[in-house]
């Protein structure tokens, strides 16, 4: 079947082996991405949103494994021998992180870091590369980029290294651009600078991009669709005023109500989601929710909900809807 | 309710009052003669803390906020200035007349499982600013106390022997919590209390303070970068910028009308989660980042990225000024802009 869905990923799922047992980190994911269309990826710390990802791009821990199927395009790219993925992998699909000093190696400048892919993958000369380095750290909005080039990351504040870091994923033009909590270490100005800068490469290249962040006030202002994760499950997904508008599952509703709002005075406590996130090592039969959600019935303590489609892209896990 | 009545807090005298207060770390420079320089750390802070009152100080990373909370509690030496607590400055006190000063003061930290001993039960760990402070009491009535604490900030009691690193992130910021309450202090600065955790335990450890303050009639500095939460909890505002106040302004006043720029850019980049709203909405997005506060821009500290700066910014340092009854600025435009 061809679709134009530039990444398609069905079924998969991540388990890690621990001392302690198994870890099913990701359960049964199914989504797929368009060319130019933003996905949120929003849910709790642990909830499996990072490992989605690692598991596609083949970066995951040594003691996790996953099955099902992601597909770039037409090809199947799930546990591709490393040889094969590096031809995709910051060429095609690039990632970024929370902590720029992941990607970004502290000996080594700049310059090296950024030329040396586009020398391998793109085949360029030494002095090409550099020249596209430097528009691209200028594109970035690093002021005086002929000069930083030569710096090391360390000569760099916070946000600028995490400006370098977008510059080195966007240097081959990759087609996805996954960004995992790219500004959760920011501070909320330069935040502001970095979405910006995300949403005119956008308008720009067209990329597809996935934002994962537990900020949902970042996905409103950035993002087409979003997918909502609990317990390494989606619980619920749907275009972004389906998500904040019209919200089905009760945890979404429990995240949106949770957030503390600056544009109102709110008087009262803060709606508060009682309890803690899921251990996903013991997760209970039946929903991963029931010990929080305020409408669990008996149902929802036997059986596992599953995601449910609505139509127009909209789906939600729970059984609060059957009974409607 | 969140507010207290204001004309009620007005009434009392404050339990806290900073003065010019200044903490310069020294920086020893690389050359054999070349004179050591000084980190502007806080430059100067001015504010009135009453009973039962919130005051937030916010900031972006590195303006000052946690230094100006330690120096405050005399966990660092201020360089100059006063910190009167009830009335009686306590800069430079010695040891001895600091000692039952502790009991009052209290301080909770963001990284809630790096700030608790490993080694230690939570029993322990909670129990231990009471056979500090309160050997008398015996260990009978110690536990029972720190039995009551932890059922109060929500932990289950018969947890008491087990260790920190079993916890949950919101559950050690509960810890926090107990350990801090455990003396009935009347003043906790919280250090980014709520920033390392989930939106949905946000909001329960938020809750937790808000009652415990009432209950007490607590007094707290709550630090934090996150402009919302701050909307939410506090009744006044510190807005610092390079170690200096920007604008201090109850909640309402600075909410509704931000007066400084730092201020205002500050608050619109903070994004909401409604689509309409956030897409929607004006911004002032600052450009650049924060000067190295080894060498502060001369004149107004933010001018280097204030979208309003003339060449009076350059010359001459604002002084923080009062435009209402309720706010006050630093900045030469004010008026103006
Ligand atoms: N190497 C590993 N071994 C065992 N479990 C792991 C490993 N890596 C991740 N996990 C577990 O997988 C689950 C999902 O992790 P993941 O990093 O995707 O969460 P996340 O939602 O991105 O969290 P955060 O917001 O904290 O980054 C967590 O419970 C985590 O503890
Ligand atoms: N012990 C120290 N020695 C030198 N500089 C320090 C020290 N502690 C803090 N600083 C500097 O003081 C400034 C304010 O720090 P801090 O109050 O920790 O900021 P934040 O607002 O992030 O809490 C920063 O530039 C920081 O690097
Ligand atoms: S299935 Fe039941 S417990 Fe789970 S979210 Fe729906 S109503 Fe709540
Ligand atoms: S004094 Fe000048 S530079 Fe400073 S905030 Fe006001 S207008 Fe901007
Ligand atoms: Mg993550
Ligand atoms: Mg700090």
């Amino acid at each position: 079947m061809t679709t134009n869905h530039i990444l398609t990923v069905e079924n998969l799922t991540t388990r890690f082996q621990t001392p302690d047992g198994e870890v099913e980190a990701v359960n049964n994911v199914n989504f797929h991405i368009d060319p130019g269309e933003t996905l949120g990826v929003v849910g709790e710390s642990g909830s499996g949103k990072t490992q989605i990802f690692l598991s596609l791009m083949g970066l995951l821990a040594k003691n996790g494994a996953s099955t099902g199927s992601v597909r770039y395009k037409d090809k199947e790219i799930l546990n591709l021998q490393p040889r094969e993925l590096n031809k995709i992998r910051g060429v095609s699909m690039s990632m970024i992180f929370q902590d720029p000093m992941t990607s970004l190696n502290p000996f080594l400048k700049i310059s090296r870091q950024m030329t040396e892919v586009l020398v391998e993958h793109r085949g360029m000369s030494e002095s090409d590369a550099l020249a596209r380095a430097i528009t691209m750290l200028d594109r970035v909005g690093i002021p005086g980029a002929a000069q930083r080039v030569h710096m090391y990351p360390h000569e760099f504040s916070g946000g600028m290294r995490q400006r370098v870091m977008i510059a080195m994923a966007l240097l081959c033009d990759p087609e996805v651009l996954i960004a995992d909590e790219p500004t959760t270490a920011l501070d909320v100005t330069v935040q502001a600078q970095i979405l910006d800068l995300l949403r005119d490469l956008q308008t720009d290249f067209n990329t597809a991009t996935v934002m994962i962040t537990h900020d949902l006030g970042v996905v409103a202002g950035l993002c087409d669709r979003v997918m909502v994760m609990y317990g390494g499950r989606v619980v619920e997904t749907g275009s972004v005023s389906d998500i904040y508008y019209d919200s089905h599952h009760p945890y979404t509703e429990g995240l949106l109500k949770s957030m503390p709002r600056i544009d109102r005075a709110d008087e009262e406590s803060l709606f508060a989601i009682p309890g803690q996130p899921p251990n996903l090592q013991n997760l209970p039969k039946g929903c991963a929710y029931q010990e929080r959600c305020e409408y669990v019935f008996d149902r929802c303590c036997a059986e596992r909900p599953l995601l449910r489609e609505f139509g127009n892209g909209r789906a939600s896990a729970c059984f609060r809807e059957d009974d409607k | 309710m969140s507010v207290m009545n204001k004309s009620a807090k007005k009434d009392a005298s404050p339990i806290l009052s900073v003065r010019d207060l200044k903490v310069h770390f020294p920086i020893s420079s690389k050359g054999l003669f070349a004179p050591d320089r000084q980190l502007k750390a806080v430059d100067g802070v001015n504010f009135d803390l009453y009973p039962g009152e919130t005051l937030g100080v916010v900031g972006e990373s590195g303006c000052g906020k946690s230094t100006l909370g330690r120096a405050i509690l005399q966990l660092i030496p201020p360089t100059d200035g006063q910190v009167a607590w009830l009335g009686k400055n306590i800069v430079g006190a010695p040891h001895r007349d600091m000692q039952p000063l502790r009991r009052d003061l209290q301080i909770i930290f963001q990284d809630p499982l790096a700030s608790l001993n490993p080694r230690m039960t939570i029993g322990e760990i909670i129990a231990e600013p009471l056979v500090t402070h309160k050997p008398e009491l015996g260990k009978e009535e110690i536990k029972a106390r720190v039995k009551r604490m932890m059922a109060r900030v929500g932990l289950l009691p018969q947890m008491i022997n087990r260790y920190p690193h079993e916890f949950s992130g919101g559950q050690c910021q509960r810890i926090g919590i107990a350990r801090a309450m455990i003396l009935e202090p009347k003043l906790i600065v919280c250090d980014e209390p709520v920033s390392a955790l989930d939106v949905s335990i946000q909001a329960q450890i938020v809750n937790l303070l808000q009652e415990l303050q009432r209950e007490f009639d607590l007094s707290l500095i709550f630090i934090s970068h996150d402009l919302s939460i701050v909307r939410h909890i506090c009744h006044r505002i510190m807005v610092l910028y390079l170690g200096n106040v920007a604008e201090l302004a109850d909640r309402d006043s600075i909410y509704a009308a931000p007066r400084h720029p730092y201020t205002k850019a500050l608050i619109s980049a903070v994004p909401i989660p409604d689509p309409e709203i956030e897409r929607n909405k004006e911004r002032i997005v600052l450009t650049g980042d924060l000067p190295s506060p080894l060498s502060p821009p001369s004149g107004c500290v933010f001018r280097t990225r204030c979208p309003f700066a003339k060449d009076k910014c350059a010359q001459e340092p604002p002084v923080l000024e009062r435009v209402s009854d309720s706010q006050e600025v630093a900045c030469h435009f004010h008026d103006s802009i």
